[in-house]
């Protein structure tokens, strides 16, 4: 399938998803699928990284919380609409992956896995002791009663949440297809016989790291708008970095489909568990998952059902 | 900015004792992850684990907790087999232990963090000991008991280490496991079973560790966290695989962070660790004492 069709198919089943979720008059529906919609590309984001490449970003939350502190920042500097913060807040985030990679890439992964997770707890520090966007007390960021165009603010949201996923989703899948993509899945399979045969492995898997913590900031962004009350400790909350490393590794790392099926998986149970048990029993239960499958069926879901059918052809 | 002198020796002393117990926190990782290669984040879960069994026996027996600590070392060392056996088992002999070995270990620290979380709650915890209160004044310098025992005690269990590894077959196998399995073999030594050994030693130090941390500071769930960041500076910077340089490395990074705290405010501390990181890895990966 070409990268064009796909897209078109991908946003004739955003539009179906809007609408279908449109016709359910439920607000509480669109703040559940807000949250499965950031995962989404929270998961999509990771696995450009992760999946592609095999290098383990552990800071997802420390790129997420970036976009979503630029966005504090600017509300009270001068208020943007929310498309412009979401370039903003990647940009911000894709510079910080850049900076990250530059310098840990050069060694071992399991250095870049560390430094990552490092990032987190110093960005916490910083935001922490940064008085500007509300230090450790937090800041309220007060959202506009009504969105442009469509009316409900929260329907905005959800449907931004949405572009955005559709997007990221089709920007996995051209790089999959695309020269950049083999690439990386050299890079992934031996680094060292890539580097070999020239495919040049600093500069992919810096472009990588970009790209990934870039989509992170985007999905962090418009997220002060929908929570109303940021700050550091649930903006820097771990559950990211375990749900963005779960879902993939649920799902299955090497295609698209993967870290899409794991998030609507695990992002759906989460929502169930969180109302009806506690939100502490649904990190566990992600953490269980998680260690679960990465002993018991590493390729995921999606890996496992494709073993399933070669085997039932062969 | 005028500097006064005795706040700066202070600092520093505090920083001297704070480092002795850095590298109790750090000599299991400097095993894990600097001689057998196995990156295990989830050592400082394990950490506030010790943290918490010291905890326990502390308030329900009045037991001091060191003492817990050496009494729970078995349990700790029979964790270390198990979770070894797993990973062996799933990652080591399948050939992927790069991107899926990292997943599996946050998820333990994961899981362990939400487990103490959902039994003891948020709230800090810390235990009851003689020798938590007073301090020892010589001239200027102050020595709280509170820093100077589990200073005292993890450069006792560095040095039992060092020479355990350097003195005994076991231990020098294990200095070997990484370089060369064919000569262990021929050793007559399976290289699995000393990798087992070896990682089994590393989680039981979090045993003590974790009493050492839980004198120092209360302690909750999440504390764990900001220990990761300083465990791995603390082994990159002073050479992976090596115990007198985890000693130095800890020293020194104790030092920053205590003459961060006293001049700059105790919430900068954690961004010393980080940045002490970044430099190593930016300027000499090999670290201070590496091979």
């Amino acid at each position: 399938m070409r990268s064009s069709v796909f897209f078109l198919i991908a946003i004739l089943i955003g539009a179906a998803v809007f609408f279908g979720v449109t016709l359910v008059k439920n607000d509480y529906v669109f703040f559940a699928g807000y949250v499965i919609l950031q995962f989404i590309v929270l998961a999509t984001a990771w696995n450009i990284l992760g999946g592609y490449t095999g290098y383990v970003n552990f800071g997802t939350a420390a790129f997420f919380a970036l976009g979503a502190y630029s966005t504090v920042c600017i509300h009270k500097l001068y208020p943007l609409p929310i498309p412009f913060l979401i370039l903003i807040g990647g940009l911000v985030s894709g510079i910080v992956g850049f900076g990250m990679g530059y310098l840990t890439l050069r060694l071992r992964g399991a250095f870049f896995s560390i430094a990552t997770l490092a990032l987190a707890v110093v960005l916490q520090t910083l935001i922490v002791n940064w008085d500007f966007v509300g230090g450790s007390r937090g800041a309220y960021v007060i959202r506009p009663a009504t969105a442009p165009l469509i009316g409900n603010y929260i329907e905005y949201l959800f449907l931004i949440m949405l572009v955005l996923a559709v997007l990221a989703i089709t920007t996995a899948r051209i790089i999959e297809r695309s020269q950049l993509g083999y690439g990386f899945a050299a890079i992934r399979d031996d680094e060292i016989a890539a580097e070999a045969s020239g495919v040049p492995t600093l500069r992919l898997k810096l472009i990588a790291t970009t790209l990934s913590g870039g989509l992170m900031g985007m999905a962090g962004a418009p997220y002060p708008y929908y929570i109303g009350y940021l700050d550091p400790t649930s903006a820097f909350g771990l559950a990211y970095a375990v749900n963005s490393i779960a879902m993939p590794m649920i799902g299955g790392t090497t295609s698209w489909i993967g870290p899409l099926v794991g998030a609507l998986l695990l992002g759906t149970i989460q929502q169930v568990a969180t109302v009806t048990i506690s939100s502490a029993v649904n990190l566990l239960i992600v953490g269980i998952l998680l260690v679960a499958f990465v002993i018991i069926a590493p390729k995921g879901i999606i890996g496992f059902v494709q073993d399933r059918l070669r085997a039932r052809k062969a | 900015m005028y500097i006064q002198f005795d706040l700066l020796v202070g600092a520093l002393v505090a920083g001297i004792l704070l480092g002795g117990f850095y590298a109790a926190v750090t000599v299991g990782v400097s095993i894990s992850f600097g001689i057998l290669d196995i990156v295990n984040i989830a050592h400082p879960g394990f950490i506030i684990l010790g943290s918490y069994i010291a905890y326990i026996a502390n308030q329900r027996l009045g037991i001091d907790p060191i003492a817990v600590s050496i009494l729970v070392l078995p349990a700790f060392y029979a964790l270390g087999v198990l979770i070894y056996q797993i990973y062996h088992v799933s990652f080591e002999k399948r050939g992927q232990d790069a991107l899926r070995g990292l997943a599996f270990f946050f998820g333990l620290l994961f899981i362990t963090e939400v487990a103490l979380i959902l039994v003891f709650g948020v709230d800090f915890r810390y235990v009851e000991a003689s020798y938590i209160g007073p301090t020892w004044h010589f001239g200027i310098v102050n020595l709280p008991l509170r820093l100077l025992v589990p200073c005292l005690v993890s450069l006792v269990v560095l040095a039992v280490l060092q020479l355990f590894l350097t003195k005994t077959f076991i231990g020098r196998a294990i200095m070997a496991v990484s370089q060369d399995q064919l000569a262990l073999q021929l050793m007559a030594a399976d290289p699995v079973r000393i990798k087992r050994i070896a990682f089994a030693i590393s989680i039981a130090t979090c045993s003590i560790a974790g009493a050492c941390l839980i004198i120092i500071q209360p302690v909750e769930p999440s504390i764990g966290r900001e220990y990761i960041g300083r465990i791995f500076a603390i082994c990159v910077l002073g050479g992976l695989g090596s115990l007198p340089g985890a000693l130095i490395g800890a020293m020194l990074l104790g030092i920053v962070e205590s003459i961060t705290s006293t001049f700059y405010g105790p919430s900068w501390a954690p961004a010393v660790a980080f940045g002490f990181l970044l430099l190593t890895l930016a300027f000499r990966p090999a670290g201070l004492l590496g091979r």
